[in-house]
């Protein structure tokens, strides 16, 4: 049901991005997502990559703060109201989302990466749901 | 307990010991001024001769020395011994000015050697022990200062020195090393590499043997826990000796300073004046027996306190409290006085470990600014901004209450922070004062 993304802390959110997505290059990652939250001191870069294991060590080995992190993807028909539906089921269980970004897909569906608050409580809420998850496993051949 | 090197030295009664260092002083004082123009002319200035001095309770009529006599008389102008009976020079290069030099006779080095080997038998190490010596080798007293300690010890010495952390380490498998002898902070980083790679196996250190610079005793719990070993805090500095000066025994209750060579006193470094017994002043020290070059009332700028009933261990020498700074490292921020130690302290209060840390001081619009950057390691790692936010003001908060200023906290990136492999630098001061 999860999916690791790669979170990385970046001191300067504009100098460190280029070398943390030179040092993926390098070693022939892909990266299918990304997405950046900064403050004006630092910032966090949250990638969903082909291989998430290699990233991080390669990240670590350059000398970046890289770590994994379990978070949710789930395809959405396009259909109005079913980002709406995920998120409420999920509210309605008391479970805050932390934040949330899109994730590109090659076929027709729509994707949403989630981080819950309560990873295990958000995974029992969304049990019911007969949602589309994007694994571990999907993710190489992405 | 712990061996006792020279019991007749180390545990003498008070009063014997006040007997010795009397004899010891007069004849010190005598010395010093028929060989060194320098004390003859400041001693001829306030109207004293030898024969004023008969006993440490006339100590307070001799003026004090500092660092200055030292820069003013460079190179050797203190040298109290002519240089056929100089074996050895070391030097420390000061921030300011000129470096201060230092000279040993073959006796000097004998009573230094004896010194170190006390402490390090204090600290449970002997002639079975294999002893790495990680500070620097060079004009700085710690790494020879050592060094010569371990072999009158009879243990066997590996000359590490600094810089290579990974062979440190490789040798202190491969030989079996029992004790080390390093900065802490230099340890820290050596557990830390262990630890990273997790590998304690053939790691058989019993004694650690730290100084050189200011850290606290979280940090040396931190090493204790981290390496499985016994740490000690030694002490020295080169205008006395270098290492060796004091060092705590296994009871940690202080350092005991080798009083039968060094007479130490308290005084309030704002009225000059002697104070009490476990007051916070600062340490001043007299030789008793050095040739090469003898200092009489030396001001070190350590902050301390001391006492002098006998310890547990069974020595009776008078113990140094763990140094609350120094007195020219206080930083006046806003008007306030401010130790880094203090920030140490506070940022140790966040996690059983010291964070890599830089305290950033600016003055803005006449406003001194106080900035201290953090490393954010595994185990402050968060992928929330929200979560590293809460980090920062919670370091903010502790450290306001610790120094009673606001500062500003700003999370970097692990090791982007200077690592030193000897004495580390955590303070960076932009201010220009003219
Ligand atoms: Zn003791
Ligand atoms: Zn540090």
């Amino acid at each position: 049901m999860f999916l690791k993304q790669v979170s990385v802390f970046l001191e300067n959110a504009d100098g460190r991005l280029g070398s943390a997505l030179n040092v993926l290059k390098n070693e022939n990652i892909n990266i299918i997502s990304l997405s950046l939250a900064d403050t004006t001191e630092f910032g966090m870069l949250r990638m969903i990559v082909s291989d998430p294991e290699k990233a991080k060590t390669a990240l670590k080995s350059a000398g970046l703060s890289a770590h994994l992190t379990d978070v949710f993807a789930i395809k959405l028909p396009h259909v109005v109201g079913s980002l709406q539906s995920v998120v409420e089921t999920i509210s309605k269980a008391g479970i805050n989302i932390e934040y949330m970004y899109a994730l590109s897909t090659k076929d027709e569906n729509a994707c949403i990466v989630i981080k819950p608050a309560d990873k295990e409580a958000c995974a029992k809420a969304l049990e019911g749901m007969k949602l589309d998850f994007v694994t571990d496993e999907m993710i190489k051949n992405f | 307990m712990n061996k006792i090197w020279n019991e007749a030295k180390e545990c003498m009664s008070r009063d014997e010991m006040s007997v010795l260092q009397s004899k010891r002083l007069k004849k010190q004082v005598d010395y010093v001024y028929h060989n060194v123009e320098h004390y003859r002319k400041k001693m001829q200035s306030v109207g004293l001769e030898p024969g004023d001095i008969n006993g440490i309770e006339d100590l307070n009529k001799l003026p004090y020395t500092t660092k200055d006599d030292l820069r003013d008389t460079y190179p050797f102008g203190l040298f109290a011994a002519p240089q056929s009976e100089i074996v050895r020079i070391h030097a420390s290069s000061g921030t300011t000015g000129k470096a201060t030099v230092v000279g040993y006779t073959r006796r000097d080095i004998e009573i230094w050697s004896e010194c170190v080997s006390r402490a390090l038998t204090m600290c449970g190490l002997g002639r079975n022990d294999i002893v790495q010596v990680a500070y620097g080798y060079g004009l700085f007293t710690g790494g020879l200062g050592a060094h010569y300690g371990v072999e009158n010890l009879g243990a066997t010495v590996v000359p590490m020195s600094t810089g290579n952390t990974k062979k440190l380490i490789t040798m202190m498998k491969d030989f079996g090393a029992t004790g080390i002898m390093c900065t802490p902070s230099y340890l820290l980083h050596i557990a830390e590499t262990i630890i990273e790679n997790g590998d304690f196996e053939n790691i058989k250190l019993r004694a650690a043997v730290c100084g050189a610079e200011p850290w606290t005793e979280k940090m040396r719990l931190q090493i204790e826990e981290k390496l499985h070993l016994n740490c000690h805090d030694i002490y020295g500095l080169s205008e006395i000796m270098g290492p060796g000066v004091a060092c705590d025994c296994e009871l940690h209750q202080g350092l005991h300073i080798q009083e039968d060579h060094f007479l130490p006193e308290i005084i309030s470094p704002e009225t000059l004046e002697p104070i009490g017994e476990n007051e916070l002043g600062e340490l001043v020290f007299t030789t008793l027996t050095k040739e090469g070059i003898p200092l009489i009332r030396y001001r070190t700028k350590d902050l301390t306190s001391i006492t002098r009933c006998p310890c547990g261990c069974g020595r009776t020498t008078a113990r140094i409290a763990r140094f609350k700074g120094r007195s020219d490292d206080m930083l006046i921020l806003r008007g306030v006085n401010v130790f880094p130690s203090q920030i140490e302290a506070a940022l140790l209060e966040l996690s059983e470990t010291l964070p890599h840390y830089m305290i950033i001081i600016d003055r803005v619009n006449n406003l001194d600014t106080i900035e201290v950057q953090v490393e954010v390691e595994e185990r402050f790692f968060s992928d929330e901004i929200k979560e590293l936010e809460k980090l920062t003001k919670r370091i903010e908060g502790v450290i306001k209450q610790a120094i009673g200023l606001a500062v500003k906290v700003k999370l970097v990136e692990p090791k982007t922070l200077d690592r030193s492999e000897g004495k580390s630098v955590h303070v960076i001061d932009h201010r220009v004062f003219d």
